[in-house]
Protein backbone atom coordinates (compact mmCIF):
# COMPACT_ATOMS: atom_id res chain seq x y z
CA UNK A 1 0.00 0.00 0.00
CA UNK A 2 1.33 3.38 -1.05
CA UNK A 3 0.80 5.08 2.33
CA UNK A 4 2.38 2.29 4.31
CA UNK A 5 5.28 2.29 1.86
CA UNK A 6 5.91 6.00 2.54
CA UNK A 7 5.58 5.37 6.28
CA UNK A 8 8.23 2.62 6.07
CA UNK A 9 10.64 5.00 4.35
CA UNK A 10 10.00 7.65 7.01
CA UNK A 11 10.94 5.02 9.59
CA UNK A 12 13.87 3.72 7.59
CA UNK A 13 16.15 3.79 10.62
CA UNK A 14 13.83 1.62 12.69
CA UNK A 15 13.29 -0.65 9.69
CA UNK A 16 17.04 -0.96 9.36
CA UNK A 17 17.27 -1.91 13.03
CA UNK A 18 14.58 -4.56 12.56
CA UNK A 19 16.35 -5.86 9.48
CA UNK A 20 19.76 -6.02 11.14
CA UNK A 21 18.33 -7.69 14.23
CA UNK A 22 16.02 -10.25 12.68
CA UNK A 23 17.49 -10.96 9.28
CA UNK A 24 20.38 -13.10 10.59
CA UNK A 25 17.92 -15.02 12.77
CA UNK A 26 15.47 -15.57 9.93
CA UNK A 27 18.26 -16.72 7.64
CA UNK A 28 19.59 -19.08 10.31
CA UNK A 29 16.13 -20.52 10.91
CA UNK A 30 15.51 -20.92 7.20
CA UNK A 31 18.84 -22.63 6.75
CA UNK A 32 17.64 -25.26 9.22
CA UNK A 33 14.24 -25.49 7.51
CA UNK A 34 15.87 -25.94 4.11
CA UNK A 35 18.12 -28.68 5.50
CA UNK A 36 15.16 -30.62 6.86
CA UNK A 37 12.46 -29.96 4.30
CA UNK A 38 14.44 -29.25 1.13
CA UNK A 39 12.24 -27.25 -1.24
CA UNK A 40 8.93 -28.54 0.16
CA UNK A 41 8.25 -25.39 2.23
CA UNK A 42 9.41 -22.90 -0.42
CA UNK A 43 5.89 -21.96 -1.44
CA UNK A 44 4.52 -21.01 2.01
CA UNK A 45 7.78 -19.27 2.97
CA UNK A 46 7.69 -17.27 -0.25
CA UNK A 47 4.03 -16.41 0.41
CA UNK A 48 4.87 -15.12 3.92
CA UNK A 49 7.71 -13.00 2.55
CA UNK A 50 5.51 -11.62 -0.24
CA UNK A 51 2.73 -10.74 2.23
CA UNK A 52 4.99 -9.10 4.82
CA UNK A 53 7.17 -7.12 2.41
CA UNK A 54 4.19 -6.44 0.20
CA UNK A 55 2.40 -4.77 3.11
CA UNK A 56 5.32 -2.63 4.28
CA UNK A 57 7.13 -1.87 1.03
CA UNK A 58 4.84 -2.75 -1.90
CA UNK A 59 7.45 -5.42 -2.59
CA UNK A 60 7.33 -6.78 -6.12
CA UNK A 61 9.23 -10.00 -5.29
CA UNK A 62 12.11 -9.36 -7.66
CA UNK A 63 13.93 -12.12 -5.80
CA UNK A 64 17.03 -10.03 -5.12
CA UNK A 65 15.99 -7.68 -2.35
CA UNK A 66 17.82 -4.34 -2.27
CA UNK A 67 15.72 -2.58 0.41
CA UNK A 68 18.57 -2.27 2.92
CA UNK A 69 20.63 -0.51 0.24
CA UNK A 70 17.86 1.72 -1.09
CA UNK A 71 16.65 3.60 1.96
CA UNK A 72 13.86 1.01 2.48
CA UNK A 73 12.18 2.19 -0.73
CA UNK A 74 11.62 -0.74 -3.11
CA UNK A 75 13.21 0.16 -6.49
CA UNK A 76 10.88 -2.18 -8.34
CA UNK A 77 8.06 0.30 -7.75
CA UNK A 78 9.84 2.66 -10.14
CA UNK A 79 7.93 2.42 -13.45
CA UNK A 80 11.29 1.94 -15.17
CA UNK A 81 12.43 -0.50 -12.45
CA UNK A 82 15.63 1.53 -12.11
CA UNK A 83 17.95 0.00 -9.51
CA UNK A 84 20.46 2.85 -9.56
CA UNK A 85 18.30 5.93 -9.44
CA UNK A 86 16.97 8.49 -9.66
CA UNK A 87 16.54 9.06 -13.39
CA UNK A 88 16.68 12.57 -14.80
CA UNK A 89 12.93 13.00 -15.06
CA UNK A 90 11.95 13.66 -11.45
CA UNK A 91 9.36 16.46 -11.24
CA UNK A 92 10.18 19.67 -9.38
CA UNK A 93 7.85 18.58 -6.56
CA UNK A 94 9.71 15.27 -6.21
CA UNK A 95 7.00 13.21 -7.88
CA UNK A 96 7.51 10.53 -10.54
CA UNK A 97 7.61 11.59 -14.19
CA UNK A 98 5.57 8.59 -15.29
CA UNK A 99 3.11 8.51 -12.38
CA UNK A 100 2.69 12.12 -11.22
CA UNK A 101 0.56 10.98 -8.26
CA UNK A 102 3.43 8.88 -6.85
CA UNK A 103 6.46 10.18 -4.99
CA UNK A 104 9.61 9.25 -6.95
CA UNK A 105 10.81 5.94 -5.53
CA UNK A 106 14.38 7.23 -5.62
CA UNK A 107 13.61 10.57 -4.00
CA UNK A 108 12.16 8.45 -1.20
CA UNK A 109 15.17 6.13 -1.30
CA UNK A 110 17.77 8.88 -0.84
CA UNK A 111 15.61 10.40 1.86
CA UNK A 112 15.31 7.06 3.67
CA UNK A 113 19.01 6.33 3.28
CA UNK A 114 19.91 9.68 4.87
CA UNK A 115 18.40 8.44 8.15
CA UNK A 116 19.99 5.01 8.11
CA UNK A 117 23.16 3.98 9.87
CA UNK A 118 24.48 2.24 6.76
CA UNK A 119 22.63 4.54 4.38
CA UNK A 120 25.77 5.10 2.32
CA UNK A 121 25.18 1.69 0.75
CA UNK A 122 22.84 3.52 -1.63
CA UNK A 123 25.97 4.84 -3.35
CA UNK A 124 27.07 1.34 -4.35
CA UNK A 125 26.35 0.27 -7.89
CA UNK A 126 23.58 -2.32 -8.16
CA UNK A 127 24.10 -4.68 -11.03
CA UNK A 128 21.29 -5.58 -13.44
CA UNK A 129 18.73 -7.95 -12.02
CA UNK A 130 18.72 -11.68 -12.75
CA UNK A 131 15.20 -12.03 -14.12
CA UNK A 132 15.10 -15.75 -13.34
CA UNK A 133 14.71 -14.79 -9.67
CA UNK A 134 11.41 -12.99 -10.18
CA UNK A 135 8.70 -14.28 -7.83
CA UNK A 136 11.23 -16.21 -5.77
CA UNK A 137 12.07 -15.62 -2.12
CA UNK A 138 15.05 -13.40 -1.24
CA UNK A 139 15.10 -14.93 2.24
CA UNK A 140 15.48 -18.44 0.86
CA UNK A 141 18.14 -17.18 -1.54
CA UNK A 142 20.14 -15.85 1.40
CA UNK A 143 19.62 -19.12 3.32
CA UNK A 144 20.83 -21.17 0.37
CA UNK A 145 23.66 -18.85 -0.78
CA UNK A 146 26.00 -19.44 2.15
CA UNK B 1 45.21 20.10 -46.15
CA UNK B 2 45.97 17.22 -48.48
CA UNK B 3 49.48 16.58 -47.25
CA UNK B 4 50.78 13.18 -46.26
CA UNK B 5 50.67 13.94 -42.53
CA UNK B 6 46.97 14.69 -42.68
CA UNK B 7 46.26 11.51 -44.58
CA UNK B 8 48.31 9.51 -42.08
CA UNK B 9 46.53 11.12 -39.17
CA UNK B 10 43.00 11.19 -40.52
CA UNK B 11 42.94 8.31 -42.99
CA UNK B 12 42.49 8.33 -46.72
CA UNK B 13 38.74 8.52 -46.68
CA UNK B 14 36.71 10.49 -44.19
CA UNK B 15 35.15 7.33 -42.78
CA UNK B 16 38.45 5.57 -42.05
CA UNK B 17 39.18 4.98 -38.38
CA UNK B 18 41.81 7.25 -36.88
CA UNK B 19 44.88 5.86 -35.19
CA UNK B 20 44.29 5.30 -31.49
CA UNK B 21 46.44 7.63 -29.42
CA UNK B 22 48.18 6.45 -26.24
CA UNK B 23 45.92 6.61 -23.21
CA UNK B 24 42.79 6.72 -25.35
CA UNK B 25 40.05 4.11 -25.31
CA UNK B 26 38.59 4.89 -28.74
CA UNK B 27 39.66 5.86 -32.24
CA UNK B 28 37.31 8.80 -32.06
CA UNK B 29 37.81 12.46 -32.72
CA UNK B 30 35.56 13.46 -29.83
CA UNK B 31 37.77 11.75 -27.27
CA UNK B 32 40.81 13.33 -28.95
CA UNK B 33 39.37 16.83 -28.64
CA UNK B 34 38.55 16.42 -24.95
CA UNK B 35 41.82 14.72 -24.00
CA UNK B 36 43.76 17.42 -25.85
CA UNK B 37 42.21 19.88 -23.40
CA UNK B 38 40.07 21.74 -25.91
CA UNK B 39 36.69 23.11 -24.91
CA UNK B 40 34.29 20.88 -26.85
CA UNK B 41 30.85 21.40 -28.33
CA UNK B 42 28.46 18.56 -29.03
CA UNK B 43 24.96 18.76 -30.40
CA UNK B 44 21.97 16.58 -31.09
CA UNK B 45 20.65 15.38 -34.43
CA UNK B 46 16.98 14.55 -34.67
CA UNK B 47 16.77 11.18 -36.48
CA UNK B 48 14.28 11.52 -39.35
CA UNK B 49 10.94 9.76 -39.72
CA UNK B 50 12.28 8.39 -42.94
CA UNK B 51 14.46 5.67 -44.45
CA UNK B 52 16.44 8.29 -46.37
CA UNK B 53 20.17 8.49 -45.54
CA UNK B 54 20.47 11.79 -47.44
CA UNK B 55 18.11 13.37 -44.93
CA UNK B 56 20.46 12.33 -42.11
CA UNK B 57 23.42 13.89 -43.90
CA UNK B 58 21.45 17.03 -44.71
CA UNK B 59 20.59 17.46 -41.03
CA UNK B 60 24.17 16.78 -39.95
CA UNK B 61 25.63 19.21 -42.48
CA UNK B 62 24.00 22.09 -40.59
CA UNK B 63 26.60 21.53 -37.86
CA UNK B 64 29.66 21.33 -40.14
CA UNK B 65 32.60 23.12 -38.62
CA UNK B 66 30.84 24.03 -35.38
CA UNK B 67 30.61 20.85 -33.32
CA UNK B 68 32.95 18.06 -32.24
CA UNK B 69 30.33 15.35 -31.87
CA UNK B 70 26.74 14.68 -32.84
CA UNK B 71 24.43 12.74 -30.54
CA UNK B 72 22.00 10.54 -32.42
CA UNK B 73 19.00 10.20 -30.14
CA UNK B 74 17.46 6.79 -29.50
CA UNK B 75 13.71 7.10 -29.80
CA UNK B 76 13.74 10.35 -27.83
CA UNK B 77 10.62 10.98 -25.81
CA UNK B 78 9.73 7.33 -26.53
CA UNK B 79 8.74 8.33 -30.05
CA UNK B 80 9.67 6.18 -33.02
CA UNK B 81 12.30 7.52 -35.45
CA UNK B 82 15.23 6.11 -37.43
CA UNK B 83 17.43 4.16 -35.02
CA UNK B 84 20.43 5.76 -33.38
CA UNK B 85 22.70 3.00 -34.65
CA UNK B 86 21.61 3.55 -38.26
CA UNK B 87 22.00 7.33 -38.03
CA UNK B 88 25.48 6.84 -36.56
CA UNK B 89 26.44 4.40 -39.33
CA UNK B 90 25.38 6.88 -42.02
CA UNK B 91 27.39 9.60 -40.26
CA UNK B 92 30.59 7.62 -39.69
CA UNK B 93 30.81 6.82 -43.40
CA UNK B 94 31.29 10.54 -43.99
CA UNK B 95 33.78 10.87 -41.18
CA UNK B 96 31.55 12.50 -38.60
CA UNK B 97 31.97 11.72 -34.89
CA UNK B 98 28.54 10.57 -33.81
CA UNK B 99 27.68 9.58 -30.25
CA UNK B 100 25.32 6.63 -30.23
CA UNK B 101 22.63 7.00 -27.58
CA UNK B 102 21.51 3.75 -26.05
CA UNK B 103 18.34 3.74 -24.01
CA UNK B 104 17.32 0.81 -21.82
CA UNK B 105 13.66 1.14 -22.73
CA UNK B 106 13.50 -0.89 -25.92
CA UNK B 107 16.13 -3.61 -25.81
CA UNK B 108 17.36 -6.24 -23.40
CA UNK B 109 20.96 -7.19 -22.62
CA UNK B 110 21.24 -9.54 -25.58
CA UNK B 111 20.18 -6.90 -28.10
CA UNK B 112 22.15 -4.07 -26.52
CA UNK B 113 25.45 -5.92 -26.32
CA UNK B 114 25.05 -6.99 -29.94
CA UNK B 115 24.32 -3.41 -30.99
CA UNK B 116 27.37 -2.12 -29.14
CA UNK B 117 29.65 -4.50 -31.02
CA UNK B 118 27.90 -3.53 -34.24
CA UNK B 119 28.26 0.17 -33.49
CA UNK B 120 31.98 -0.16 -32.95
CA UNK B 121 32.29 -2.24 -36.13
CA UNK B 122 30.56 0.56 -38.04
CA UNK B 123 33.04 3.15 -36.80
CA UNK B 124 31.09 4.59 -33.88
CA UNK B 125 33.56 5.64 -31.17
CA UNK B 126 31.40 7.18 -28.44
CA UNK B 127 28.33 5.97 -26.62
CA UNK B 128 25.89 7.69 -24.26
CA UNK B 129 24.13 5.39 -21.80
CA UNK B 130 20.61 6.43 -20.83
CA UNK B 131 17.72 4.90 -18.93
CA UNK B 132 15.32 6.39 -21.45
CA UNK B 133 11.87 7.90 -21.27
CA UNK B 134 9.01 5.62 -20.36
CA UNK B 135 6.89 4.30 -23.22
CA UNK B 136 3.82 5.98 -21.72
CA UNK B 137 5.00 9.46 -22.81
CA UNK B 138 5.65 8.51 -26.43
CA UNK B 139 3.68 7.75 -29.56
CA UNK B 140 3.44 4.01 -28.84
CA UNK B 141 2.19 3.94 -25.23
CA UNK B 142 0.93 0.39 -25.76
CA UNK B 143 4.50 -0.90 -26.27
CA UNK B 144 6.19 -3.20 -23.79
CA UNK B 145 8.79 -1.34 -21.72
CA UNK B 146 11.97 -3.43 -21.37
CA UNK B 147 14.32 -1.77 -18.86
CA UNK B 148 16.46 -4.87 -18.46
CA UNK B 149 19.28 -2.47 -17.54
CA UNK B 150 19.28 0.99 -16.07
CA UNK B 151 21.77 3.63 -17.16
CA UNK B 152 24.30 2.59 -14.52
CA UNK B 153 24.22 -1.15 -15.21
CA UNK B 154 24.41 -0.31 -18.91
CA UNK B 155 27.60 1.69 -18.28
CA UNK B 156 29.05 -1.27 -16.42
CA UNK B 157 28.13 -3.52 -19.33
CA UNK B 158 29.89 -1.37 -21.95
CA UNK B 159 32.94 -1.23 -19.73
CA UNK B 160 32.89 -5.00 -19.35
CA UNK B 161 32.69 -5.49 -23.12
CA UNK B 162 35.49 -3.01 -23.76
CA UNK B 163 37.92 -3.54 -20.89
CA UNK B 164 37.39 -7.22 -20.13
CA UNK B 165 36.67 -8.19 -23.72
CA UNK B 166 33.74 -10.40 -22.77
CA UNK B 167 29.97 -10.49 -22.75
CA UNK B 168 28.17 -10.36 -19.41
CA UNK B 169 27.77 -14.13 -19.78
CA UNK B 170 31.54 -14.43 -19.60
CA UNK B 171 31.94 -15.50 -23.22
CA UNK B 172 35.10 -13.93 -24.69
CA UNK B 173 35.12 -11.43 -27.55
CA UNK B 174 37.65 -11.72 -30.35
CA UNK B 175 37.86 -7.95 -30.61
CA UNK B 176 36.34 -5.67 -27.98
CA UNK B 177 34.41 -2.52 -28.95
CA UNK B 178 36.50 0.66 -28.65
CA UNK B 179 33.99 3.02 -27.13
CA UNK B 180 34.45 6.30 -25.27
CA UNK B 181 31.90 5.93 -22.53
CA UNK B 182 29.36 8.58 -21.63
CA UNK B 183 26.37 9.12 -19.38
CA UNK B 184 23.81 11.79 -18.68
CA UNK B 185 23.44 13.89 -15.56
CA UNK B 186 20.68 16.18 -14.40
CA UNK B 187 21.90 18.61 -11.75
CA UNK B 188 18.63 20.53 -11.95
CA UNK B 189 16.06 17.99 -10.73
CA UNK B 190 15.30 16.68 -7.25
CA UNK B 191 16.61 15.08 -5.10
CA UNK B 192 19.27 17.80 -5.32
CA UNK B 193 21.48 16.44 -2.55
CA UNK B 194 21.72 13.09 -4.35
CA UNK B 195 22.57 14.42 -7.80
CA UNK B 196 26.32 14.65 -7.28
CA UNK B 197 26.33 11.19 -5.67
CA UNK B 198 24.45 9.88 -8.70
CA UNK B 199 27.10 11.48 -10.94
CA UNK B 200 29.78 9.78 -8.83
CA UNK B 201 27.98 6.47 -9.23
CA UNK B 202 28.05 6.85 -12.99
CA UNK B 203 31.75 7.68 -12.96
CA UNK B 204 32.48 4.63 -10.83
CA UNK B 205 30.43 2.54 -13.29
CA UNK B 206 32.67 3.73 -16.12
CA UNK B 207 31.47 7.13 -17.38
CA UNK B 208 34.32 9.08 -18.99
CA UNK B 209 32.19 11.97 -20.14
CA UNK B 210 28.76 13.22 -19.14
CA UNK B 211 26.26 15.43 -20.92
CA UNK B 212 23.68 17.20 -18.83
CA UNK B 213 20.01 17.99 -19.15
CA UNK B 214 19.24 21.62 -20.17
CA UNK B 215 20.92 24.13 -17.92
CA UNK B 216 19.00 27.38 -17.53
CA UNK B 217 20.06 28.06 -13.96
CA UNK B 218 23.69 29.10 -13.80
CA UNK B 219 23.79 29.28 -10.00
CA UNK B 220 22.62 25.69 -9.71
CA UNK B 221 25.26 24.64 -12.24
CA UNK B 222 27.98 26.45 -10.27
CA UNK B 223 26.89 24.81 -7.04
CA UNK B 224 26.72 21.37 -8.63
CA UNK B 225 30.16 21.72 -10.20
CA UNK B 226 31.68 22.89 -6.92
CA UNK B 227 30.40 19.77 -5.20
CA UNK B 228 31.53 17.58 -8.11
CA UNK B 229 35.01 19.11 -7.96
CA UNK B 230 35.14 18.46 -4.21
CA UNK B 231 34.63 14.77 -4.92
CA UNK B 232 37.31 14.87 -7.62
CA UNK B 233 34.81 13.82 -10.27
CA UNK B 234 35.99 16.33 -12.85
CA UNK B 235 39.43 14.75 -12.83
CA UNK B 236 38.04 11.42 -13.99
CA UNK B 237 35.24 12.61 -16.22
CA UNK B 238 34.63 15.36 -18.79
CA UNK B 239 31.50 17.40 -18.15
CA UNK B 240 29.54 18.85 -21.07
CA UNK B 241 26.73 21.04 -19.79
CA UNK B 242 23.49 21.01 -21.73
CA UNK B 243 22.27 24.25 -23.24
CA UNK B 244 18.88 24.62 -24.90
CA UNK B 245 17.55 27.15 -27.36
CA UNK B 246 14.10 28.41 -26.40
CA UNK B 247 11.92 29.71 -29.24
CA UNK B 248 9.44 31.59 -27.03
CA UNK B 249 8.03 31.90 -23.54
CA UNK B 250 5.34 29.46 -24.63
CA UNK B 251 7.92 26.84 -25.58
CA UNK B 252 9.71 27.42 -22.29
CA UNK B 253 6.51 26.89 -20.30
CA UNK B 254 5.66 23.83 -22.35
CA UNK B 255 9.13 22.34 -21.81
CA UNK B 256 8.91 23.02 -18.12
CA UNK B 257 5.48 21.45 -17.84
CA UNK B 258 5.67 18.59 -20.31
CA UNK B 259 9.25 17.37 -19.94
CA UNK B 260 9.84 16.33 -16.35
CA UNK B 261 13.32 17.15 -15.11
CA UNK B 262 13.61 20.39 -17.07
CA UNK B 263 14.08 23.33 -14.75
CA UNK B 264 13.61 26.83 -16.19
CA UNK B 265 13.72 29.72 -13.70
CA UNK B 266 10.94 32.30 -13.91
CA UNK B 267 13.34 35.11 -14.80
CA UNK B 268 14.27 33.32 -18.03
CA UNK B 269 10.59 32.95 -18.98
CA UNK B 270 9.95 36.60 -18.11
CA UNK B 271 12.85 37.66 -20.29
CA UNK B 272 11.35 35.79 -23.24
CA UNK B 273 7.91 37.25 -22.57
CA UNK B 274 9.22 40.78 -22.53
CA UNK B 275 11.44 40.38 -25.57
CA UNK B 276 10.38 42.00 -28.84
CA UNK B 277 11.88 39.13 -30.80
CA UNK B 278 11.57 36.08 -28.54
CA UNK B 279 13.36 33.75 -30.94
CA UNK B 280 16.44 35.97 -31.10
CA UNK B 281 16.24 36.42 -27.33
CA UNK B 282 16.20 32.64 -26.89
CA UNK B 283 19.38 32.36 -28.91
CA UNK B 284 20.94 35.20 -26.92
CA UNK B 285 20.13 33.38 -23.69
CA UNK B 286 21.83 30.26 -25.07
CA UNK B 287 24.93 32.26 -26.06
CA UNK B 288 25.16 33.87 -22.64
CA UNK B 289 24.69 30.57 -20.83
CA UNK B 290 27.43 28.99 -22.93
CA UNK B 291 29.81 31.81 -22.06
CA UNK B 292 28.98 31.63 -18.36
CA UNK B 293 29.26 27.84 -18.25
CA UNK B 294 32.61 27.91 -20.04
CA UNK B 295 33.93 30.01 -17.15
CA UNK B 296 33.08 27.38 -14.54
CA UNK B 297 36.00 25.29 -13.41
CA UNK B 298 35.60 21.64 -14.39
CA UNK B 299 33.28 22.12 -17.36
CA UNK B 300 34.93 20.74 -20.50
CA UNK B 301 32.32 21.53 -23.05
CA UNK B 302 28.77 22.36 -24.05
CA UNK B 303 26.08 20.01 -25.30
CA UNK B 304 23.89 22.28 -27.41
CA UNK B 305 20.37 20.98 -27.94
CA UNK B 306 18.60 23.12 -30.51
CA UNK B 307 15.60 21.01 -31.38
CA UNK B 308 13.84 22.46 -34.44
CA UNK B 309 16.35 25.34 -34.39
CA UNK B 310 19.30 23.37 -35.71
CA UNK B 311 20.01 25.92 -38.43
CA UNK B 312 21.06 28.38 -35.70
CA UNK B 313 23.65 26.11 -34.07
CA UNK B 314 26.52 27.58 -36.11
CA UNK B 315 25.63 31.15 -35.26
CA UNK B 316 25.13 30.40 -31.57
CA UNK B 317 28.44 28.56 -31.28
CA UNK B 318 30.28 31.33 -33.17
CA UNK B 319 28.74 34.11 -31.09
CA UNK B 320 29.50 32.35 -27.83
CA UNK B 321 33.19 32.17 -28.70
CA UNK B 322 33.60 29.04 -26.57
CA UNK B 323 35.67 27.36 -29.29
CA UNK B 324 38.20 30.22 -29.04
CA UNK B 325 38.75 30.25 -32.78
CA UNK B 326 39.16 26.50 -33.11
CA UNK B 327 37.30 25.03 -36.07
CA UNK B 328 36.04 21.48 -35.47
CA UNK B 329 36.55 18.95 -38.21
CA UNK B 330 33.92 18.80 -40.93
CA UNK B 331 33.65 16.44 -43.88
CA UNK B 332 34.23 19.21 -46.44
CA UNK B 333 37.79 19.57 -45.15
CA UNK B 334 38.69 16.20 -46.59
CA UNK B 335 35.97 15.57 -49.11
CA UNK B 336 38.41 15.91 -52.01
CA UNK B 337 40.54 13.02 -50.73
CA UNK B 338 38.41 10.24 -52.07
CA UNK B 339 41.11 8.79 -54.28
CA UNK B 340 44.50 7.53 -53.10
CA UNK B 341 46.84 10.50 -53.06
CA UNK B 342 49.85 10.30 -55.35
CA UNK B 343 52.79 11.01 -53.15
Amino acid sequence: MYRVRLWSVRRSRQMEWLYNTFNPLVVKLLRGVVKVFGTRLDKPITAVEAAAKGFFFDCKMCGDCALSKTGMSCPMNCPKTIRNGPCGGVRENGMCEVKPEMRCVWVAAWDGASRMEHGDAIKDVNFALDHRLKGKSSWLKLARDD
Amino acid sequence: MTDRATIDAEGLNPGDPLAMLPGHVSHGRFERVLRAGHFAVSTEIAPPDSADPEEVLRRASLFDGYVDAINATDGSGANCHMSSLAVCAVLTREGYSPIIQVSCRDRNRIAIQGDLLGASALGVCSVLCLSGDDVSVGDHPEAKPVFDFDSVSLLQTVRTLRDESRFLSGRQLDLPPRLFLGASINPFAPPHTARVAQFAKKVSAGAQFVQSQYCFDIDMARDFMARARDLGLTQDCYVLMGVGVLASAKTAKWLKGAIPGVHIPDHVIRRLEQAEKPKAEGRKIAVELMQQLAEIDGISGIHLMAYKQEEWVGEIVTQSGVLQGRKPWAPTHLSHITQPAKA
